[in-house]
Order: C-alpha cells, then structure tokens, then sequence
C-alpha cells in the first residue's frame, strides 16, 4: 500500500515554532507518512516509533541518524562511535561509557551536585531578587557548572559548548538556513571540542579520564577514546539545558504543580521525566531501513531514511491520557524522550540527576515561579528549546 | 510480555555427546533484550535451581536465544533436568542478559575453548569475522564427539583447530600462543585446569591481553523463590504482596510509590530503588557481581526478594 503524503516542512519555522498541528496530522495520517519534501518516510505514533527505537536490526543508526545519508554522503564530522555506530562497533563504546556514567557511577556525585545547586539557587535569589531569565540563569547556569567539571575539561572557553551542540542538533537536520548560520564558526569550535578530548588536558578524576582507563585497560582502542569524550561532550550539555528549561516553563506555568513537587519534593524525578515527555527536548531523530521494512501496510525500501518524531509519540493519545497536559499525576515512564533500546540516551542518568538536584533546591527555597514577561523559542532542527523564560522566584 | 520474564523452548536437539542445545523464545513472541557476544542468561528451573548458561547463537535475531547445556555427573539436578525433563514447549525462567566476558576491539584474536567453554566464543568468533579481524581458535575436549559445534566450525577453515585429547592429548598451549604479537587479545572459556594453564602460558604477555571465563555448573547461591513474598515501603510502612507473576514494579506502583521506569528489561538502569532490609534476587543486566552481593540497590522491573520480606527506601 502506498503510504500517504505529507508535504510539510518538519524543519521549517513554523513546525519549529509550533510542531503540535504538525504532529497531530502525521499521527492522524497513518503508522507512515511519506514526507514528500525530503522523501523519506516518517514515524509519529508511539507503538511505530517505539518499535523502530528497539528493532537496531531493521533501522540502523550507522547510515545516519540525521537526514544524511552516510550509504551516499560523507559525514561533516567523523561519525560518533555510540549515536551513529551499529553492532557490533556499537558494543564496546556503549559498555565503557554505560559504566561511567551509569546510574551506579553517580551516587557519588550526589551530594556534591545538590551542594551547586543550591549555591546557584541562593546567588539567584541574592543578585538578582529572583527576577530571572530561567535559561541563562539556571537552565544553563547549571549544567554548565556542574557537567564540565565531572568530564574533567578545562574551565576556560566552556562557553563553546553550547554553540557546538546547537550547531550539531542543527546538522542532523537539512541544509537549511539554520545549518548556513552556525557554519562559519563549526569548524573553529569542532577544533575546541576535539582538543578537550585529549588525555592530557583532562582532570584525573572525571569521566573523560575514566575513559582513558578503558582505553588503557584494552576495553576500547586508543584511537576511540577521544570519540567517546567527544560524544560526552556532544550530547551532555544542549540536551539537559533544554531538558532543564522545559521543566522550569512547565512548573511556572502551571503553578498547581509546582505546588505539588513543594509539598512532595521526591516527585522531582517525576516531573523531569514529565517534562521530557511533554516537551520532547530531543523532537526527532532519522534511521535507516537495512531491508524493505513493512510498518502498518507500507514497505520502507532498503536504504530509505526514515524520521522517528519522539515529541509527536510522547503525546499521541493512543498511549496517554491527555497527554497535552504537563501532570505529576502521571507516570511518565516508558516515554520515548530518551530514546528506547540499546541507543537509549546513555547520559539519562545524568540529566535526571542534575534535574532532581536543582528542582530540590528550589522547592526548598522558592514558594512560587511565576511567569514575568513574554517567552520567546529557540529553534533548532533536533531540539525543542527556549531562548529566554523570563520568570520571579518568590523566597520562602 | 509477561510481567516475571519467562521463556518458552521453542527447540532442543543434541549437539555433542552430553550436550543438548535448547531454542528459548519469549511465549509472547515479543523480541528478547538485546545481548552482544560473551553473555549469558541466569535460567530459572521449576523449583527454583538458577543456571548460567552462555548465549550462543544469532543477536541479530531479536526473537529467540540459543543455549546449550552440558550434562554434569555428579551436578546438582540442573543439567539432568534440562537434559531428561525440560521439552520443547517447556518453560524456564529468565534473569539477564548479563556479559562479564565482553569481546573487546583488536585486530587479532586468538581463542581457546575447552569443552562446552566453547559456547561464549561462538558468538565472538562469528563477530570476530564479521569486522574482518585475524583470528585463530584451539578447542579442546576429550573425544571428537564431544566437541559441541566442531563440525559447524571446520567451515572456518584453517582458522579452527580441533584438538580432542583422546587423538591429540593434552592442548599444546605455548605452541599456540607464539601466533600472538602485539594488539592479539587471548580468549579462553572452559574448565579451571585450563583456564590456570592458560594464565601460565600467557603470564609474560602484556597486562590485559588474557581475559577468561570459567565454566562453572555451581548455582547462584541458594534457590529462587517461586513463592509470593512481601515488600515494605519504609517510608510509609506499607506492606505489599508481590504474587508470584506480578513485577515489584507493578505492585509498588499501583500503590502510588512513583517509581521511574523505561525499559523494563533490567537494561537501562531508571527503575532502580534502594534495599535496606531483606535478600534481592537480581534478574537485571546492570549489577556486577560485587554490587549483586551487597544486597543494597535492585531494579524493580526484573528484580524479586529470595527472602520473604523486602525493605525499600520508599
């Protein structure tokens, strides 16, 4: 059966701004929707994207996962050896880099990371009255603080960092005007990024030299270790900053909520994962069909790329109860915002950990987050973001 | 899938003398969790007995495992049950996958199997070929017809060297570790005499260059429970029932705890909860061993209690 047709342009402004219609029409449309524009084949309801995550023998990640197609067109930068790598070379990374910063790994950093977070809290409060731009302001104030630290980089020019990630979100996109913007500066910042991946510019006690150990252990090749850091450094610091600004505009803009986690500040993990769901800091991320691959009644050809919406599957009402709504009440478990199967965002652990940190410092010091000016959206091919989240913390 | 993890034997059929290999596939027919080459998977038998058996077949097939199980003389009960009893249609229970033998990325492999240490290999081997690396395997055994999936490996070719101690005596060890040159990783999978002879004969060899896995037939400690056993939620003091096929995961969230899950295959670690009181059977593929004996964190998806009551830090 032919699959229907979808002339929209996901990675336009205005699905940028606002994917929700657009997301609406795809699931409505089918299992798969051709996407006519860049002709390949598209995935938004839960039980299809789900199953595409899980299944890395029919959709592979080696060809890509951004519109690219790496069967045809040679990668911008060397392909990472976690997101774009298959099994078996997928397996060693995935292993040393599960164990690093698995959730067994990060007891340790606890205490400390609840220790900044409720430093920054107290400067908000104290320099600023708690009039605040959320997203400079904590989103990335904080996981700027606390990530780079625990890879082990220098503290001078972490401000790349940002740039970087945005930029690389924007590559797994198409050419458009968004990939034109952040040209000119890549090949400056990819240069940054590859230098702080070296041995000997990391900190002993880090990630980024625990890496290393593997390396020297012979669970990795030394050629692959400075990779791996670079894939810390790729995809730990965009991500949590849009992960941490969507939980802080759902909780200020619905302050029945907020109320909730103050008087239950154990739910802090369930909010975070609330807000990955609800808002889908990472929106999408492309496969590639290893055989002809039947979805529904379509047959995905051999080679086709195809375009997994992780927002679009986290609110389809097949699997959740209004899911529009941002709800404590819920459980958010099984949510496609991490991804699902061996793929699955290796660094969740983190981000939850960095989200409960500094949620549990400001139910601890702030009676209310209450919106203070207009909001404005950042737009990125991958990634839901906000650019500014004007807000006042009331003190307790 | 089903809420404690099962699997069903879809095929059983002899492989060498005393060897059976058994097909397992989830009586759902929902895909298994991923393994990659050196795992193995704790059975549960009926009654309780918990095997380690090495995965040997295809990762590339989501939907079914391949196991196969030596029969042990003078064993507890495990291998003669799986043997004499357990038929296709038969169903076992499933803890893991868990690898403590991962295959690591080199060039060069040279692989040394004896008996039915054979079967982690098979995986590595057919990887090993996959990426195009250079690599030799010495198996060895007491007769030819002891040799599981000897005949499968000839069609490697001078690769494979087939060595059963009645025809070729004991393995030739020194001669054939001087293939090794710098970047070779040594595998060796089989009984205690040969893994201790294999560390010798690899003794002036870089550090890291040998990793082994020993055969054991010898249990994880003590049963696991088929029984319904009890979970405290300390911070409240509830007291749940966990019945014998509903998850720890279920049963405290119908009760309101909020516990965070994801994948709920005992894979990617979310469903983790802290244990202050009680034994914790673990079923996941996170824990290593050193943290399995500390007894303090389970994921509450897989994991179950062999003791009859759990205390949580909920």
């Amino acid at each position: 059966m032919t699959a229907p047709v979808s002339h929209a342009d996901p990675f336009g402004h205005d699905n940028l701004e606002d994917p929700g219609p657009l997301h609406e029409s795809l699931r409505a449309a089918g299992p798969v929707v051709r996407l006519s524009r860049y002709d390949t084949y598209a995935l938004a309801r839960y039980e299809h994207v789900h199953a595409a995550l899980t299944d890395w023998q029919r959709f592979q990640s080696a060809a890509g996962v951004g519109l690219s197609n790496f069967r045809h067109e040679k990668p911008w930068r060397p392909p990472s050896l976690l997101l774009e790598a298959d099994p078996p070379r997928h397996d060693a990374p995935r292993r040393v880099l599960s164990a690093i910063i698995g959730p067994r790994a990060l007891h340790r950093l606890r205490e400390r990371w609840a220790a900044d977070a409720a430093d920054l809290v107290d400067r908000v409060l104290d320099d600023d009255g708690g009039v605040v731009d959320a997203v400079p302001a904590l989103a990335e104030a904080f996981p700027l603080r606390v990530f780079p630290d625990a890879v082990g980089i220098p503290a001078d020019g972490r401000e790349n960092l940002l740039p970087y990630g945005d930029h690389l979100f924007n590559a797994f996109g198409p050419p458009n005007d968004l990939v034109a913007a952040g040209a000119g500066r890549i090949a400056g910042l990819s240069a940054w990024v590859d230098a702080r991946c070296a041995r000997e510019v990391l900190t002993a006690d880090g990630f980024g030299a625990a890496i290393w150990a593997a390396a020297d252990r012979g669970d990795l090749t030394p050629d692959q270790a400075p990779l791996v850091v670079r894939s810390l450094l790729s995809a730990g610091v965009d991500t949590t900053v849009h992960g941490l600004s969507a939980v802080l505009y759902a909780l200020a803009t619905n302050p029945r909520q907020w109320e909730r986690l103050c008087a239950q500040p154990s739910l802090a993990r369930v909010a975070f994962d609330e807000a990955v769901r609800w808002e889908s800091p990472v929106q999408t991320f492309f496969r590639t069909a290893t055989t002809d691959v039947t979805v529904g009644e379509t047959v995905i050809p051999d080679g086709a790329k195809i375009l997994m919406f992780l927002g679009a599957a986290n609110r389809d009402p097949r699997r959740w109860d209004d899911p529009d709504r941002f709800d404590l009440g819920r459980d958010p478990s099984g949510h496609v915002g991490f991804g699902m199967g061996l793929h699955q965002c290796v660094g969740q652990h983190i981000a939850r950990l960095e989200a409960e940190s500094l949620l549990t410092a400001l139910a601890r010091r702030v009676s209310r987050i209450e919106p203070a000016g207009p909001v404005a959206r950042h737009h990125n091919n991958t990634l839901r973001a906000w650019r500014s989240i004007p807000v006042r913390l009331h003190r307790k | 899938m089903a809420e404690t993890r099962t699997l069903r034997v879809t095929g059983k059929e002899p492989v060498a003398d005393d060897v059976v290999a058994l097909t397992l596939a989830d009586p759902g027919g929902a895909r298994l969790p991923d393994w990659t080459p050196g795992a193995h998977i704790d059975v549960i038998l009926p009654g309780g007995l918990t095997r380690q058996y090495s995965l040997c077949g295809d990762r590339w097939d989501a939907h079914s495992y391949r196991i196969a199980v030596l029969r042990e003389r003078g064993g507890r009960g495990g291998s003669a049950y799986v043997h004499d009893v357990l038929a296709v249609g038969g169903v076992v229970g499933l803890g893991g996958p868990r690898n403590n033998f991962p295959l690591v990325p080199a060039g060069r492999y040279l692989f040394i199997a004896g008996g039915i240490g054979i079967t982690p290999l098979l995986p590595m081997i057919a990887q090993a070929e996959l990426l195009g690396a250079d690599w030799q395997l010495l198996y060895g055994g007491r007769r030819e017809a002891s040799l599981a999936f000897g005949h499968d490996l000839l069609g490697y070719g001078d690769r494979v060297h087939l060595r059963p101690e009645d025809r070729h005596g004991l393995l030739d060890l020194p001669g054939f570790l001087a293939r090794w040159r710098p970047g070779t990783r040594v595998y060796c999978c089989g009984p205690a005499p040969l893994l201790a002879a294999v560390e010798r004969a690899c003794a002036g060899l870089p550090p890291h260059t040998l990793r082994t896995e020993r055969f054991v037939a010898s249990a994880a400690a003590g049963l696991a429970r088929g029984a319904p056993f009890e979970i405290e939620l300390a911070r409240s003091g509830t007291v749940l029932t966990v019945p014998a096929h509903s998850s720890v995961l279920d049963v405290v969230t119908a009760a309101g705890a909020g516990v965070l899950s994801s994948c709920r295959q005992g894979v990617c670690g979310t469903c983790e909860i802290t244990v202050l009181a009680g034994e914790p059977e673990h079923r996941d593929s996170v824990l290593d061993d050193a943290e399995r004996a500390a007894g303090t964190r389970m994921f509450a998806c897989v994991s179950r209690a062999r003791s009859d009551r759990l205390v949580v830090d909920l």
